[in-house]
């Protein structure tokens, strides 16, 4: 990632130099996690896609897959207390900030055992225990939510951070807009994490965004912002690092841009490419898949033989098939749920 | 006891809730410098500082949704604004994020957040500034929405809202907030979803809320000097409705008039109406009336403003019709 300066104008804006990620360090441990997380994801939507199709799922389900380097990579860079707000596509996202997969397959199958008990599916994943605050399905309007949250944590004097995930569309919505504005206004701890992977349904970008580079939108705000290759996990690590460091340490947002592609469709009602997209783009994309790349550079480092992917695969596929059981055996939700939590009781 | 106005009542009450729990902060447009468009938030910058009592920029979707995100991780914010025709803007904010957050995540995560300001008609306002939302709200499942008729309502049900672990819609008489009457200086609260029997007769029921408690209790007075006798229950809180109070009221009469200030399709009233025919049906002597405003957008001129909006002769007309006397 470039390297933020300071403008004329006070705001932060990045340097044209091409996204290359720095050396990770040679930290086979920490490299063996990353893979391990993207991999446990690969693996559950791929079996989410065979439950979909054989019914065991219902209404809509966006799946993740491609886009594995931006969650594990981001996620590898918070404290468990740090805040995690996004939108419809968020299976990828709940695994990697550590929610298990045992409930998250069974909110998806509406079983009881699901992470919010059936009450939400595919969209509306929740988990206090992680600070995982959804989850949500108004394209843009998690926004001013997560703006919110870091305004919770500058109001308290917390150094806690709050990270924002988003699709390209949501740039051009309102509610963007006036979050950021308020981010950049108040300085509040955010991280805005555009995830582009160059559709919004079946609109490209460039049919939709006044301009290309959407990290640039920071500049009207005064939010430092950067742009990354969002296929290589090492990439997505170092730039969250540096805004996330930001937030933490010099109360500033950022609004990132990850440059990823998803190789699934936008919804399971969506083929795999498409009528907006060619095969041949998709082909193109599928040579950078994240998970191959990863694999590529720990191999070159001697960091994991041929044998130690496997065993890795063949762990995130155990846990997947176990989750698939636990969804299958937890019940649907009793009839008394129906009613649960529309208020809170309160006396007051 | 003090005599406040409804305006000092409810900035009363906010100063009391923001001096017990500084978890509960302020924020909208021009609630701290300007003192409030309506003068509501008046000192309250100077006694609790910028980060609590916020001036926001001109963004009503942008600030709710802020304080729904503060709200889900513990703060208390209470959102103004400046009148509940401009939160239309925000209504994707207050209905797909604060009410259904505590569902969607399964009890995980409740939304203390107040949203509040003037709302209803007002005068020579036209079209797009003189307006009742409470329908709009009250259909929403994790919503409470709640409209003060008189000073002492203003700050008790403020005061509980505040309280509420729960989102909670405050919709305050535009047209009310310089009307006067007694306010304790106490720290009470009026509870949510509980009607107050405002007026008591045997001959008819009134029931209303907000600012029309104004018109039907005129309405009463002006009823008493013919010898009719009339029952106003104001509901107080519109969502969710004290039901039992209204049935007692009517099984008592027989009779019932509901009074509002919204629109007549889909409003409060035809609510009341439905309750009121299931359950009371055997006790009715005569079909409920509705007063309520007339089925176009606000009118400007005086004249035809008049004729658009409920008031004092309409109720006392619909009151005399379910009594057979006109
Ligand atoms: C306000 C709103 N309008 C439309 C939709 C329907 N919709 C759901 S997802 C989507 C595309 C969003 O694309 P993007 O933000 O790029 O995210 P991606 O799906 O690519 O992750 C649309 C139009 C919606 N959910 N909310």
């Amino acid at each position: 990632m470039a390297t933020p300066t300071a403008s004329a104008n006070g705001a932060t804006a990045v340097l044209d130099a091409p996204s290359h990620a720095p050396d990770p360090a040679g930290d086979a441990e920490l490299n063996r996690a990353l893979l391990r997380s993207m991999l446990l994801q690969r693996r559950f939507e791929e079996r989410t896609a065979e439950a979909y199709a054989i019914g065991k799922i219902g209404g809509f389900c966006h799946l993740y897959i491609g886009q594995e380097a931006v969650s594990a990579g981001a996620m590898s860079v918070l404290r468990p207390d740090d805040y995690v707000i996004t939108t419809y596509r968020d299976h990828g996202q709940a695994l990697a900030r550590g929610i298990s997969a045992r409930a998250v397959m069974a909110e998806l199958f509406g079983r009881s055992g699901g992470v919010v008990g059936g009450k939400g599916g595919s969209m509306h994943l929740f988990d206090a225990r992680t600070n995982f605050l959804g989850g949500h399905g108004i394209v843009g309007a998690h926004v001013p939510l997560g703006t919110g949250v870091a305004y919770a944590i500058k109001y308290r004097g917390g150094d806690q951070v709050c990270v924002c995930f988003m699709g390209d569309s949501v740039p051009n919505t309102g509610a963007f807009h006036e979050a950021l504005n308020m981010a950049g206004l108040w300085k509040l701890p955010a991280v805005y994490v555009i995830e582009n992977n160059r559709y919004g349904m079946g609109t490209a970008v460039d049919r939709a965004s006044s301009i290309r580079d959407m990290y640039r939108r920071g500049d009207a705000y005064g939010i430092p912002n950067a742009e990354c290759d969002g296929q290589d996990v090492f990439a997505v690590r170092a730039a969250m690092r540096e805004a996330v460091d930001r937030a933490r340490t010099e109360k500033v947002p950022t609004l990132l841009e990850v440059l990823t592609y998803r190789f699934m469709g936008h919804s399971m009602s969506d083929a795999v490419s498409g009528t907006y997209r060619s095969k041949a783009e998709l082909d193109e994309e599928l040579k950078r898949d994240p998970i191959v790349q990863l694999r590529a550079r720990m191999q070159e480092r001697g960091q994991i033989d041929d044998a130690g992917v496997q065993a890795l695969d063949d762990e995130a596929k155990a846990e997947v098939q176990d989750a698939w059981d636990f969804a299958d055996a937890s019940p649907e939700p009793g009839p008394d749920a129906l009613h649960d939590h529309v208020l809170v009781d309160t006396t007051s | 006891m003090p005599v406040l106005t409804y305006r000092d009542a409810l900035g009363q009450a906010l100063r009391e809730e923001m001096q017990r729990d500084d978890r509960v902060f302020l924020l909208g447009e021009e609630v701290a410098e300007y003192n409030g468009a309506y003068k509501v938030s008046k000192g309250l910058l100077q006694e609790f500082g910028p980060m609590r009592v916020v001036d926001t920029p001109i963004t009503e979707l942008g600030f709710a949704g802020l304080g729904v995100g503060a709200a889900m991780v513990g703060l208390r914010p209470i959102v103004e604004f400046m009148t509940w025709n401009f939160a239309l803007l925000a209504l994707d904010q207050v209905v797909n994020s604060a009410a259904k957050t505590l569902y969607m995540s399964n009890g995980q995560f409740n939304v203390p957040i107040v949203f509040r300001g003037p709302n209803g008609t007002a005068l020579q306002l036209a079209a797009q500034h003189s307006q009742a939302w409470e329908s709009w709200l009250a259909h929403i499942p994790g919503l409470k929405v709640v409209a003060p008729g008189t000073p002492y309502d203003a700050k008790g049900l403020l005061k509980a809202a505040i309280r509420d672990d729960n989102p909670v819609c405050v919709l305050e008489g535009e047209m009310l907030y310089n009307t006067k009457g007694e306010v304790p200086d106490d720290d009470y609260v009026v509870p949510l979803g509980k009607a107050d029997l405002k007026r008591e007769g045997d001959h008819a029921t009134i029931v209303t809320h907000g600012k029309m408690v104004l018109v039907a209790m005129q309405a009463a007075d002006q009823l008493a000097k013919e010898g009719l006798r009339v029952d106003v229950v104001d509901l107080r809180t519109v969502r969710p409705m004290d039901t039992e109070a209204v049935y007692a009221s009517v099984r008592k009469t027989n009779r019932c008039v509901v009074v509002e200030e919204g629109w007549e399709l889909c409003g409060v009233g035809a609510q009341v109406v439905d309750y009121v025919q299931r359950d009371c049906f055997d006790h009715l002597d005569a079909p409920v009336l509705r007063v309520h405003q007339a089925d176009v957008p606000m009118p400007y001129a005086k004249q035809i403003e008049k004729l658009a909006k409920p008031d004092v002769p309409k109720t006392i007309a619909a009151v005399k019709k379910v009594l057979y006397l006109e």
